[in-house]
């Protein structure tokens, strides 16, 4: 079986990370399975994980009185969930659920803030990795925001 | 008929039942000179070497260059006054010429006076063009109509007049030649524009003047016809008023022949030269086009375009009077028992919000955007789709814009901030 | 004096409609019988008359190996619009065409190719995926990536199954979705991210919303895709899809007769300009 160090290398967040900086953070991770339609993330818990997808598909949404679970967007193999881990006050800020059975590495957030810390090299190796992240979900956002299929097409 | 004043237009198709009601009409009637073959409407123009030498006509005469039309079968149309704009429209006679007359023209301002002299075609271009008979503001392209088996369309033949057009500058024949290459040379063949290309007969008249707003100079298309006339004039007043003829195509010259008007002299030739510079050194813009088509497509974003708009009503007012603006659209008219619709092509601008509309909105929500999408095609894209400027220099559009706004100047004001930032 | 076929130019032909899907809360698929064979490429539009309305410019999305049948898909957004969904078994339509240029199908052969479609995008691309199955193995990959607004905005969903399994990677996501979608939620560049797209050989065909566009031909471009690889298909106003009427330019383009289909190349520096 292959272990935790092996299976970053095939995600991309992590697959140009320096060796031992991969080890370092393989360190926090283990492997975990979701069934399909399993709460991952549930807005307002402790945010001390986060989640990188080697099978199957999550949606990340929030519940809307009136509206219910609105699905914001999905995650599919080799993308990554949860970013509060990141920041005070490590509070999850919306719900992700496996749409699919998920194949995922579990990465114990504390854990690795500590590495970080410790390891600014490190920290700012795998900040910058997240911040890409972040801001190419934020520009996918925006475009949703546009409703371009509204009246064109 | 004939004695009637003015003329019925010749139904298409029955042009020489139309001329048997004027025979016996004119002066020397070519029937009498059988060797020589009328030039008869709907025979093409066979280019040709003027090799016939220019002639000279006295302008006592130049009422038989116009009965020799009719008699051919031409319908006349040419400059004449209306509303106080010199305008193209139906001619009998040469009487019915503005003469004496002169316009005066400026950025926004259009007026005319009296010449003091009988000059014939003493002024330049009016708001008319010959594209509304080439390209007519409004026609019937096709009609759907329900029968008892479903649907039929019904495709008129194209009306095309046979008609003569006297007066016809420099500029406008550079203007025919453009939208030659849009409705016959692209690809398709607009079928209303052939018919009635097919059926003209050119009598040019080279510019002995210019305008306040021409620059035909600067677009290398005039003052003087450089071919693609029948019959070309230039106009002579001093000592003695007269016209110097010149042929450019082989029925122009038969035209000349059955006028038997005496070889041009040299004083004949040198006068209606001068005539011509004369109309060089008068030329009331220049525009500088070198480059220009790169110029303006390096400056889509440009600071002068807000300028513009600022002043633009967006009127339409310059691609009416164009004479190569060729933009129209179309409109479904059906009848009030609804069996039968007609698709009715009008003349369309680029300066109004619908022409851009698409399902939301429209892509040229800004006058900005649509003067520029104006002046960008005229002058630089249309060389990318047509080989050649879409602006003659004829003017028009400064003269008759409310605002004034002069293309010339606006060319020269972008390429002294050539790359300036918005 | 004038020949017909010059007035044909111009004036329709009426073919009645011989079938009338919904597809979707405004769009109708109408299949129409032509008198003979209607021969046409894929990406290229017809000008569909709607008796007493008047004429609009509808991509062909039927198949081009079966030219007795003329297939187009129209969202119902105006009057005429309305007036063609509207169109039963029966009816009759004025028809002019096929006009245009057409996604280089043939050109791709021997690479991969990826298409993306956004909303009624897909319709202009339709062809093109038959022609593409039809010689399936001539392709290596092929991937179908389609954008929509929401799971009931999804357009062709039946066929899109069936082209799934024959052999082409179709990856289907929504701006907008409740829990019962399973299916991607996002924005149709997330899938040229999540997709196999690779440079080399790669042909995309791309088609939907001008914007849509914009941001998919950057996702491509950052794969490796060279921008005279990526074909757009591109709309704008037009009355006469022959050049005569001046309503389509694009910058120097007639996109009734140049386009609608261009290499994106081509028209890479008229896209940054505003209401051009």
């Amino acid at each position: 079986m292959k272990s935790i160090d092996d299976l970053l290398t095939e995600q991309p967040l992590f697959s140009d990370l320096d060796p031992e900086h991969r080890r370092l953070v393989a360190g926090c991770g283990r492997l975990r399975r979701f069934e399909a339609g399993a709460w991952i993330l549930k807005e307002g818990a402790a945010a001390d994980m986060f989640y990188s997808i080697r099978k199957g598909q999550v949606a990340l949404g929030i519940h809307v009185p009136e509206r219910g679970d609105v699905v914001i967007e999905t995650v599919g193999e080799g993308g990554v969930l949860g970013w509060s881990w990141l920041f005070p006050p490590y509070k999850v800020q919306f719900d992700a659920r496996a749409v699919t059975a998920a194949a995922t590495i579990e990465f114990d957030g504390a854990c690795l803030r500590r590495k970080c810390d410790a390891d600014p090299v490190l920290g700012y190796a795998l900040m910058k990795r997240f911040a890409s992240v972040m801001a190419a979900r934020l520009q996918a956002t925006r475009v949703q925001f546009l409703d371009v299929y509204g009246n064109a097409r | 008929m004939a004695q009637s004043g003015r003329r019925e237009p010749a139904p298409a198709g029955d042009i020489c039942a139309h001329r048997r009601c004027t025979l016996g009409y004119s002066f020397r009637d070519a029937t009498l000179i059988p060797h020589l073959a009328l030039p008869h409407p709907g025979r093409t123009a066979v280019r040709m070497n003027a090799t016939s030498g220019h002639h000279v006509l006295p302008v006592s005469r130049l009422g038989d260059l116009f009965s020799a039309l009719r008699s051919a079968g031409w319908n006349l149309a040419g400059p004449r006054i209306r509303d106080g704009a010199i305008v193209y429209d139906e001619l009998e006679t040469a009487a019915d010429l503005p003469a004496g007359w002169t316009d005066e023209q400026a950025p926004g301002k259009y007026g005319l006076k009296k010449r003091g002299d009988g000059a014939l075609f003493g002024y330049v271009v009016g708001p008319h063009s010959w594209k509304k008979y080439l390209f007519p503001p409004t026609v019937r392209m096709w009609s759907a109509t329900k029968t008892a088996d479903g649907m039929e369309v019904e495709v008129p033949q194209p009306a095309a007049p046979p008609t003569a057009f006297i007066g016809v500058r420099a500029c406008e024949l550079a203007a025919i030649a453009v939208q030659d290459k849009v409705f016959l040379g692209s690809g398709f063949v607009d079928p209303v524009y052939k018919a009635r290309r097919d059926n003209i007969f050119l009598v040019a008249v080279n510019c002995g003047q210019a305008g306040g707003t021409c620059f035909c100079s600067s677009m290398n298309t005039g003052p003087k016809a450089r071919g693609g006339f029948d019959i070309a004039l230039t106009e002579i007043l001093e000592d003695g008023h007269r016209f110097l003829l010149e042929s450019g195509s082989e029925r122009g010259e038969r035209l000349v022949a059955l006028l038997a008007a005496p070889a041009a002299s040299d004083a004949d030739r040198s006068a209606a030269d001068a005539a011509v510079a004369r109309a060089v050194s008068m030329m009331g813009r220049t525009m500088e086009t070198s480059g220009v088509k790169e110029l303006l497509q390096r400056n889509y974003e440009h600071p002068r375009w807000d300028h513009v708009a600022a002043r633009c009503l967006a009127c339409t007012n310059c691609t009416m009077v164009c004479p190569t603006c060729f933009c129209s659209t179309v409109e479904d008219v059906p009848n009030l028992s609804l069996d039968r619709s007609d698709h009715v092509r009008t003349w369309d601008s680029c300066f109004t919000s619908d022409f851009s509309y698409i399902h939301g909105g429209s892509v040229r929500p800004s006058v900005k955007s649509r003067y520029r999408q104006w002046m960008v095609h005229k002058l630089s894209t249309w060389h990318d789709q047509f080989a050649s400027s879409g602006c003659v220099g004829c003017g028009r559009c400064i003269t008759w814009c409310p605002t004034g706004i002069d293309i010339t100047e606006e060319v020269r004001e972008i390429r002294a901030s050539d790359g300036a930032n918005t | 004096m004038e020949t017909r076929a010059d007035a044909g130019v111009l004036a329709p032909e009426f073919l009645r409609v011989t079938g009338r899907r919904k597809e979707l809360a405004d769009t109708w698929t109408l299949e129409l019988e032509p008198r003979a064979e209607f021969p046409f490429r894929p990406g290229q539009f017809n000008m569909v008359y709607v008796f007493g309305f008047g004429e609009v410019a509808i991509s062909i999305s039927g198949d081009p190996a079966a030219p007795g049948k003329l297939v187009h898909t129209v969202r119902a957004v105006g009057k005429l619009t309305t007036a063609l969904c509207a169109s039963k078994a029966g009816a009759q339509l004025g028809i002019r065409g096929p006009f245009g240029t057409s996604w280089p199908v043939d050109e791709a052969a021997g690479g991969d190719v990826v298409l993306v479609a956004g909303g009624l995008g897909l319709a202009p691309l339709r062809p093109a995926v038959y022609r593409i199955l039809a010689e399936r193995e001539k392709f290596g990959r092929v991937t179908l990536l389609y954008g929509a607004r929401s799971p009931e905005t999804v357009l062709y969903r039946a066929e899109l199954r069936r082209w799934a399994r024959a052999g082409i990677d179709v990856r289907v996501t929504v701006d907008a979705a409740d829990a019962r979608w399973r299916g991607n939620v996002g924005v149709v560049t997330r899938l040229i991210d999540q997709a196999a797209v690779t440079a080399g050989a790669t042909a995309a065909f791309v088609c939907g919303p001008e914007i849509m566009m914009r941001f998919a031909v950057s996702s491509l471009t950052q794969r490796g895709i060279p921008t005279d690889r990526i074909s757009v298909s591109m709309e704008r106003n037009m009355k006469c899809a022959v050049g005569f009427c001046g309503h389509c330019q694009y910058g120097p383009e007639f996109i009734c007769r140049d386009g609608p289909v261009f290499p994106f190349r081509r028209i890479e520096h008229l896209f940054r300009i505003r209401e051009l």
